[in-house]
């Protein structure tokens, strides 16, 4: 299984600022390695984010996003204590889920 | 204990079927729009993913650096003040493939995400918001990439 | 156009008033390198030390909670901005990487020769350079600090120092082809004088850290390996003395000057 995220929800108002870093390669496909061969294509490529078990966004993804990818939204009607969860899916199959909770 | 799966079973917000992975709603298109992410300009990547107009927005705005030291990491923000906002894409105009990231937005988050693409070049960058009646409106901007010195 | 001079005037450096004032390339790059202050991959790394830190691992299957890292067996905070130093166990001067060596050796009964040969960013390498993430980490925004009071610290300086203007090599370079003289640059990349303490952040206060570039973690060994390439040396070897020495010279140098590691970088 990947390695885990870092969330961080930040109470603000109303409203909590999620940011969230990914642990993922995010290779574009377009690289070639020593031997001259094209390095496949490997990124996440589907996200979802659920507050309190609701989705509230899900995201399609190319390989031009950043290696171990930064992701910052903002979830209205949060308080602390809320429960922040993320969800990835990649090209090949494998997924990673992490939660945290809103201070 | 709940299973990823069975939570997600739970969650009610988005009218739609889970798409066949099990994990993903779908919205108003298929999982994946590959046809979006293959587009080499971006009047194409906007035609795969359905509005037929596109028009420049000065209720949109694509925030990112003027300069950044590396392509391989450039921050960029896309927002609106629009409402009945659908999707918000983000994408580089001389990239190999220019579209970057789409999120599918709900009344439960602000019109407004943040993250960091690659650029292979100095490019101009997009902001685009796609509304509920399949209207889209763009903001640009020139974003240059340098490749700085060796070490540090 | 009077409105402007006279608040240029009053700050003395150029004020970036849109569409009035053309914007540097200097002050724009420094705006792209603070947008990415919040959401240093760098953190990714963190979190995977501070476990390691924690895990029972090696064929003693035991944990590194009790590493003494110079401020006693197990303190974590404050450490960094106190390495190198001596250490009684070992009788040498340590860095921060070759005391994680050491630890992993005698705690976790790893083979350190092993891993001192092991290339960056493999095997354990890529461990140790967590671990180091994770302890700089604990020591953010504390000031260095390093002893010098018992003699092989202030010989290991004085070694640094003597490494640090040693030219050779086939381009005859030295660190302070780069690194001795104010105001110096390669492209956009400023070079900090490292003579002297650089100022908060700056230099050995800035390692290690996370390149975008190449989308890699470096501790200060990796930096001093890659530093060495540039020059067209060979590496002196993983938390060898000479690493350790100029090491010692950068960290003294850098008394007062607070850490921001880990850093993200280019």
């Amino acid at each position: 299984m990947a390695d885990p995220m870092r969330i961080r929800a930040q109470a603000s108002g109303d409203k909590a600022t999620v940011r969230v870093l990914m642990s993922h390669e995010m290779e574009s496909g377009q690289r070639k390695d020593a031997n001259g061969k094209i390095i496949p294509a490997w990124f996440i490529q589907e996200v979802t984010a659920l507050h309190n078990e609701k989705i509230v966004m899900t995201a399609e993804w190319g390989p031009a996003v950043a290696k171990n990818p930064f992701l910052q939204f903002s979830v209205k009607a949060a308080k602390a204590g809320d429960k922040i969860t993320l969800l990835w899916k990649d090209n090949r199959g494998d997924t990673r889920k992490d939660e945290a909770t809103v201070t | 204990m709940q299973t990823r799966r069975e939570t997600l079973k739970h969650s009610a917000v988005v009218a739609g079927l889970l798409a066949s992975t099990g994990l993903f709603p779908q919205f108003a298109h298929a999982a994946f729009n590959k046809a979006a992410f293959d587009a080499k300009t971006v009047q194409d990547a906007l035609k795969a993913m359905g509005p037929a107009t596109l028009a420049e927005s000065k209720d949109v705005t694509i925030t990112g650096p003027d300069i950044a030291e590396n392509g391989a990491v450039v921050p960029l923000g896309a927002n609106t003040t629009l409402p009945n906002v659908k999707q918000l894409l983000i994408l580089v105009e001389k990239n190999p493939s220019v579209l970057v990231a789409m999120f599918n937005m709900s009344d439960s988050i602000d019109t407004a995400v943040s993250t960091r693409a690659k650029m292979g070049q100095s490019s101009d960058v997009y902001a685009v918001a796609i509304t509920a009646d399949g209207k889209a409106f763009f903001a640009k901007k020139e974003v240059k990439v340098t490749l700085g010195g060796c070490g540090g | 156009m009077k409105l402007l001079t006279a608040l240029a005037a009053l700050g003395g450096c150029l004020l970036a008033l849109p569409a009035l004032a053309q914007k540097t390339t200097s002050q724009g790059i420094d705006e792209y390198r603070a947008m990415l202050q919040d959401g240093n991959p760098a953190e990714l790394f963190e979190a995977k030390g501070e476990d390691l830190w924690k895990q029972k691992r090696g064929p003693k299957n035991a944990t590194l909670e009790k590493c003494d890292l110079g401020k006693g067996p197990g303190v974590v905070k404050g450490a960094f901005v106190e390495l190198p130093r001596f250490f009684a166990d070992t009788q040498k001067v340590q860095d921060l990487e070759s005391r994680l060596l050491t630890c992993m050796a005698s705690l976790q009964g790893f083979n350190a020769d092993e891993i001192a040969k092991t290339p960056f960013g493999k095997g354990e390498q890529s461990n140790i350079t967590a671990l180091a993430t994770w302890i700089s980490a604990e020591s953010k925004d504390m000031r260095f600090n390093l002893p010098q009071s018992h003699p092989s610290e202030k010989v290991f300086y004085e070694v640094g120092k003597r490494l640090f203007f040693q030219r050779a090599g086939s381009h005859d370079f030295s660190c302070a082809s780069c690194h001795g003289e104010e105001g110096k640059r390669i492209r956009l990349q400023d070079l900090p004088l490292l003579t002297k303490n650089p100022g908060d952040g700056v230099g050995f206060a800035a390692w290690p850290a996370y390149r975008v570039s190449n989308g890699q973690m470096w501790g200060m060994q990796q930096r001093l390996n890659d530093c060495y390439r540039q020059q067209r040396f060979p590496y002196p070897g993983f938390a060898s003395d000479a690493t350790i020495a100029l090491g010692v010279f950068l960290g003294v140098n850098a008394k007062g000057a607070a850490s921001v590691a880990p850093a993200i970088k280019r």
